[in-house]
């Protein structure tokens, strides 16, 4: 299968910084890829020149098969685009907003089905402007999506969201893996890339740092095992290598492993055999925060 | 071209519905203006201008209020809402769309010219109606001649000032500031006949006055001698080839942000 979204080499350099500094990224037909990256890591610059708003400075883009930095009227025909900040006209009601962009494309899907995929139905009389910033941000991806696209960028959709709002949106956009478009967004949310995504890359000071799927990429990295016993325990008699904290006469122990079943198993006899209690078990396997903070942290 | 023509049409008429339902547009392009005549014509009485063969003030002020009007319809509302637009975003969405930029332009231009039209036809009737000022049937063809130039050429002057304007807070201020003493200063305000000759003369320099002695002269043939003054229609139309140019090497279409 032809690659959605291929991009080899992408320099791109504002007057004397480097936003991208040979970014590679390969998006299949179908998937959600998500992007993540601290702030200035340059996502908002790579979703520019895939967008064709930039041009690049080096590399090779080609999205949809053409370069966007040369592409016309048809190929927007086929993509959609949410920008960072949620741009609406406030006067025009729901419905009226989808009408307008709809007239801007040769196969618009129904409007009532946009307004419906993005739950909006109660809301298709109202005018942007009265709308929550939930709402709006529907709205924006509704406009993006009227175009029936093959491909759909979202910059940072969820961002100031509150949690049922987050959730919310989430559904929405995991709903547009069965129509098939494949969605590129950005985030700097872990747990929306790995709600969401098929694949994830990890973009750091204008490269891909690491990529794959979130469960891949946290793989080999070490489970964390955490308890809790009084402070007159003395550390040195636990039988793994361990870091501690002691406060308010708690002793908070922190184990690092790549064999949570061995260590696990001697930690437990150790307990066992000097009587005490490990307080708040808990085992953490790696995840993707994980892997996030070892490549920016 | 026939579906470049509906594409027009299309985004004419929600940029209807937008001006119609901004109590802002319809306020200071529609209202203020009808208003403004009201007032200059109650206080300035019916006086005969000496210089303008015996024109008096009452309808010294149709020609005037729509050339305010035209200028409102056009500069300042497009000065206004497309910077507001672009910093909104919408034009920079816009462009993410297979829709044809120019497009957009020509919805919100034909937006202004047809606001102008209505304005022309409102303050000529009031003025009709309430002063006496006859109706300028006879020279209906120089009356829209005028109008189609002046309205185009202060859309395009409207379109190149937004790359001036920083942002949507920064927008009545400079463009009022460019209107508001050049309508002062070219006698839409204030009788040209109470302003010294001097200032009357430089402030021909700019498409305002020049503007107003097309109008003037079209709805009162008697009032500028015999002829009408072309000169002052090719000035406008100069500024307006002025603004496009302008306008198509400053123009903006991304919010700063």
């Amino acid at each position: 299968m032809t690659p959605v979204i291929a991009a080899a080499g992408v320099v791109k350099d504002f007057e004397q910084v480097r936003a991208l500094d040979g970014l590679d990224l390969m998006v299949e037909p179908g998937e959600i890829f998500a992007v993540l990256g601290p702030n200035g890591a340059g996502k908002t610059t790579l979703l520019g020149i895939l967008e064709g708003y930039l041009s690049r400075d080096d590399g090779a883009v080609e999205v949809l098969g053409v370069d966007p930095a040369s592409a016309g009227s048809s190929w927007r025909q086929r993509i959609g685009i949410v920008l960072q900040e949620t741009s609406l006209e406030p006067l025009l009601t729901v419905r009226e907003s989808l009408e307008l962009y709809a007239g801007y494309y040769r196969t618009p899907r129904p409007v009532d089905e946009v307004i419906e995929m993005v739950g909006l139905e109660d809301s298709a009389q109202v005018r942007a402007g009265r709308l929550s910033g939930g709402q709006q941000r529907r709205l924006d991806v509704g406009i993006a999506m009227v175009g029936n696209p093959d491909l759909l960028f979202l910059d940072e959709p969820t961002t100031g969201f509150d949690p049922s709002a987050r959730r919310n949106a989430w559904e929405m956009i995991a709903g547009l893996r069965e129509l098939g478009t494949t969605v590129l967004l950005t985030t700097h949310y872990m747990e929306e890339a790995a709600t969401l995504a098929d694949r994830v890359a990890i973009v750091v000071g204008g490269a891909v740092a690491a990529e794959g799927k979130p469960a891949a990429l946290a793989e080999g990295l070490p489970t964390r095992i955490v308890f809790r016993v009084p402070d007159v325990v003395d550390p040195a008699s636990i039988p793994i290598q361990s870091d501690f904290i002691v406060r308010d006469g708690i002793l908070t122990v922190s184990i690092e492993t790549t064999d949570p079943t061995t260590d696990l198993e001697s930690l437990i006899a150790w307990a066992r055999s000097n009587g005490h209690s490990l307080d708040g078990l808990e085992v953490k396997t790696p995840s993707l925060e994980d892997v996030y903070m070892e490549l920016v942290g | 071209m026939t579906r470049s023509l509906a594409l027009v049409a299309h985004e004419f008429r929600y940029c209807q519905k937008v001006f119609w339902r901004n109590p802002g547009s319809v306020f200071f392009t529609v209202l203020f203006p009808v208003v403004l005549l009201l007032i200059f014509a109650t206080i300035f009485g019916n006086e005969p201008i000496d210089s303008l063969g015996g024109l008096t003030t009452e309808r010294y002020y149709v020609p005037a209020i729509v050339t305010l009007a035209v200028i409102s319809a056009t500069f300042t509302s497009l000065g206004m809402n497309v910077t507001i637009a672009r910093e909104a975003g919408l034009l920079k969405r816009g462009r993410g769309t297979p829709q044809p930029a120019w497009v957009f332009i020509a919805g919100r231009v034909g937006n202004s010219i047809v606001v102008s039209v209505i304005m022309v036809v409102v303050v000529t009737a009031i003025g009709a109606v309430l002063f006496g000022a006859p109706v300028p049937w006879s020279t209906l063809p120089l009356v829209a001649v005028t109008l189609v130039v002046g309205a185009s050429a202060f859309s395009t002057l409207g379109l190149a000032v937004t790359a001036l304007i920083p942002s949507r807070e920064a927008a009545p201020a400079i463009v009022n500031l460019i209107t508001l003493p050049l309508f002062f200063l070219s006698g839409v305000f204030i009788p040209e006949n109470e302003i010294p000759e001097g200032v009357l003369s430089a402030s021909s320099i700019f498409p305002v006055r020049e503007f107003f002695q097309a109008f003037l002269a079209s709805f009162d043939p008697a009032a500028d001698g015999p002829g009408f003054p072309w000169l002052s229609l090719v000035a406008v139309a100069a500024w307006g080839l002025l603004g496009l140019l302008l306008a198509i090497r400053y123009f903006r279409w991304e919010p700063r942000r």
